[in-house]
């Protein structure tokens, strides 16, 4: 982490989303919990990875921090500058340095344009002439991303699924941004072709000095992507921590559950603990009292049903590792070695 | 020369058209990129019943549109009484003396019977209005229909709860019996019952009501369709870029609503046509003497048991037209949508 004063503070944000009910007069019934009260920090040139399972709030976080949504609680300030409830108007100038880079390759890129009229349109509406026109600028982003530079006149429906994701990034590059929210870019694309993106975005974050917040799911990717990881659960971050120590030493027995979750890449390994989780995930209209996770922890107490564990650096984590647990695993049976060093994505 | 009947000069068309065409996709070559436009295009001019229906549908247009002209060249016009001011053409009873209506090298179509106006100028005329109201009709239902299903989809809420209302209301509405029932009343409200109603009134109030029955089904239908797309990545990519609404409607949204708009107009257009030569022919829409094609299938209807000729010509070239029409609009689809082929 650097010292210097974080790109993108986000404090206590929160979204709810209404569910609406009742006849006649339909009303607010209920609200889905998506994301709910998350505190976390990006430097600049840092990649913060996002992961938990599906329905937690990943996303959402994402489209709050490039304000697609309008958050119910808190503050996302960027570079100081409150941003949580800013127009249009009012974040044109910062619409530039955050850009996003989306899940699916076929719904991302209008099927009527030309790549070169989609990588175009950022800097067409954010009155940018770079140097030598747009044209020759998006010749050169094609060309970062690795694409054919003389492809700049084809439809997206003429490129593979790969080769389109590149597209989404030359688009989100166009505007020269300080931040990409990667809403899991990879996740669409065959194994083979996840490496290449992951690569690429490697590649771009490390030249470019781009920060990243990295919403994924898969976490071989992640910690192959990531400085710091954060952890989600129904809407809350259970466990934040730079990457070594959060997969090295997990303290949240979710975070303990996720990694052990994790297929073997070797065979001849002494067989490791599996952590099964039983049950569902509940409901984010209706989640658990106290710690959200309680319900399907192995270590649930009265404790965990009546006080949430704030998100705090508990005893025996380093600085800048932090968790909510009232009962922390403790280090011992680390299981770093369960993730292959070299992840499939770096081969 | 030969009289310009749809049913014969549009192989002749076509035969021309097909010539020039079949050269044409072996230039495009080369890995050149195409837009999803020219594929459908491409599509399009591989569809023969496609090139054949339109081919009838712009000859019907180009007639309509250079009646005067044709008019003048044959050198008759559809309001003069020929029958009656010929003596010898018209018998005692009415009818034209000469067989089949009285077609002759003068009266290509014949003359009609008791006012002996030459049919086929008439029909020339009749044509002419009646696609200029139908075209106009379509325009402005296509426009309204666009703007308020778009408006509807994509502002959502009670924008759009309200137009979705509306548009339930014009569909549930019974609108022929409407139309019937409310012209006189709605050209009452402008003419004083004892005066003549100007025909431009009439146009005018036809293609109002019609309008403003027609748009409903157009805006649910692109409504459905915004609602797809606006929720979908690219949109939301624009908006991460800061483009402002009329950008992602004008630029992102259009585009992919020309399919649905195109369909929806080229079936719009014939529904337009027999909706306009119905209410004619009910009395409600256009009168005699001006020339439509409602009227004249309502002035045929009268004589028919005693000679079909006059009802031939105007029934025969709608079939044709509206036909030929839809047809079209089923080849443009197929050529838009390609999944949707048979």
């Amino acid at each position: 982490m650097s010292n210097t004063e974080p790109l993108l503070d986000v404090t206590g944000l929160t979204k709810h989303f209404p569910v609406k009910g009742g006849f006649p007069i339909r009303r607010t019934v209920g609200a889905v919990q998506a994301v709910d009260g998350l505190d976390f920090q990006v430097a600049q040139g840092e990649s913060l990875g996002l992961v938990g399972e599906s329905g937690c709030g990943k996303s959402t976080t994402g489209r709050l921090i490039t304000r697609l949504l309008e958050p119910t609680g808190g503050t996302i300030s960027y570079q100081g500058k409150d941003i949580t409830h800013a127009s249009r108007k009012q974040l044109a100038p910062i619409r530039s340095e955050i850009q996003m880079i989306f899940q699916d390759p076929y719904a991302s890129l209008n099927p009527r344009q030309t790549v070169g009229k989609i990588i175009s349109g950022p800097m067409e509406i954010n009155d940018i002439d770079p140097a030598g026109g747009r044209e020759k600028r998006v010749r050169e982003l094609l060309e970062i991303v690795g694409l054919n530079p003389e492809h700049f006149n084809r439809f997206p429906h003429e490129f593979s699924g790969g080769q389109r994701q590149r597209i989404g990034v030359a688009r989100a590059l166009a505007l020269e941004p300080k931040l990409i929210v990667a809403d899991e870019p990879v996740s669409a694309l065959d194994v083979s072709i996840q490496a290449q993106v992951v690569n690429l975005l490697q590649k771009v974050q490390e030249e470019l000095g781009i920060a990243f917040v990295f919403i994924a799911h898969d976490l071989a990717i992640v910690r192959h992507f990531s400085q710091r990881v954060a952890v989600m659960y129904l809407g809350k971050i259970v466990e934040i921590a730079d990457r070594d120590d959060l997969y090295g030493n997990p303290r949240h027995p979710y975070t303990r559950a996720l990694l052990s979750a994790v297929p073997e890449a070797t065979v001849d390994d002494t067989p490791r603990e599996r952590i099964r989780l039983t049950g569902d995930v509940p409901s984010p209209i209706n989640p658990p009292s106290g710690c959200r996770f309680r319900t399907r922890c192995w270590k649930a107490t009265e404790k965990c049903a009546t006080e949430a564990p704030p998100l705090v650096q508990v005893e025996g984590n380093k600085p800048g590792h932090l968790t909510a647990c009232h009962y922390p695993e403790t280090g011992n049976s680390a299981p770093a070695d369960r993730l292959d060093k070299t992840p499939r994505a770096a081969a | 020369m030969t009289p310009p009947t749809p049913s014969a000069a549009a192989p002749l068309e076509v035969t021309d058209e097909t010539v020039e065409t079949s050269p044409s996709p072996s230039t495009p070559k080369g890995g050149e990129s195409r837009s999803p436009g020219q594929l459908a295009w491409r599509r399009f001019k591989r569809d023969r019943t496609g090139v054949i229906s339109a081919c009838v549908v712009i000859f019907f247009f180009v007639i309509a549109l250079a009646a005067p002209l044709i008019a003048k060249v044959y050198g008759k016009d559809p309001y003069t009484t020929y029958g009656l001011n010929t003596p010898g053409l018209l018998g005692d009873n009415g009818f034209p003396v000469a067989p089949n209506g009285g077609i002759s090298g003068e009266f290509w179509f014949g003359i009609d019977p008791q006012l002996g106006r030459d049919v086929f100028t008439f029909l020339l005329y009749a044509i002419r209005n009646s696609l200029l109201i139908s075209t106009g009709i379509t325009v402005l239902v296509v426009v309204i229909g666009v703007v308020m299903g778009v408006t509807a989809g994509y502002l959502g809420g009670k924008t759009d709860w309200l137009i979705g209302r509306v548009i339930d209301l014009l569909l549930a509405f019974p609108s022929q019996l409407f139309f019937v029932a409310f012209t006189p009343v709605v050209l009452a409200l402008f003419v004083s019952p004892d005066e003549n109603t100007p025909v431009w009134l009439t146009v005018v109030c036809l293609i109002g009501l019609l309008t403003l029955f027609g748009w409903a089904s157009i805006g649910r239908l692109l409504r459905g369709q915004v609602l797809a797309l606006r929720e979908r990545e690219f949109v939301e990519a624009a908006k991460v870029t800061g483009a402002s609404p009329a950008r992602i409607i004008f630029k992102e949204l259009l585009p992919n609503l020309w399919t649905p708009i195109l369909i929806q107009a080229t079936l719009t257009l014939p529904l337009m046509v027999t909706t306009e030569a119905g209410l004619a022919f009910l009395g409600v829409g256009l009168q005699d003497p001006t020339p439509d094609w409602g009227v004249m299938i309502g002035y045929a209807a009268k004589f028919y048991q005693d000679d079909i000729t006059f009802l031939l010509f105007p029934g025969l070239a709608m079939v044709i037209f509206v036909l030929a029409f839809n047809l079209l609009g089923d080849s443009v689809r197929d050529a838009l949508d390609p999944k949707t082929k048979r």
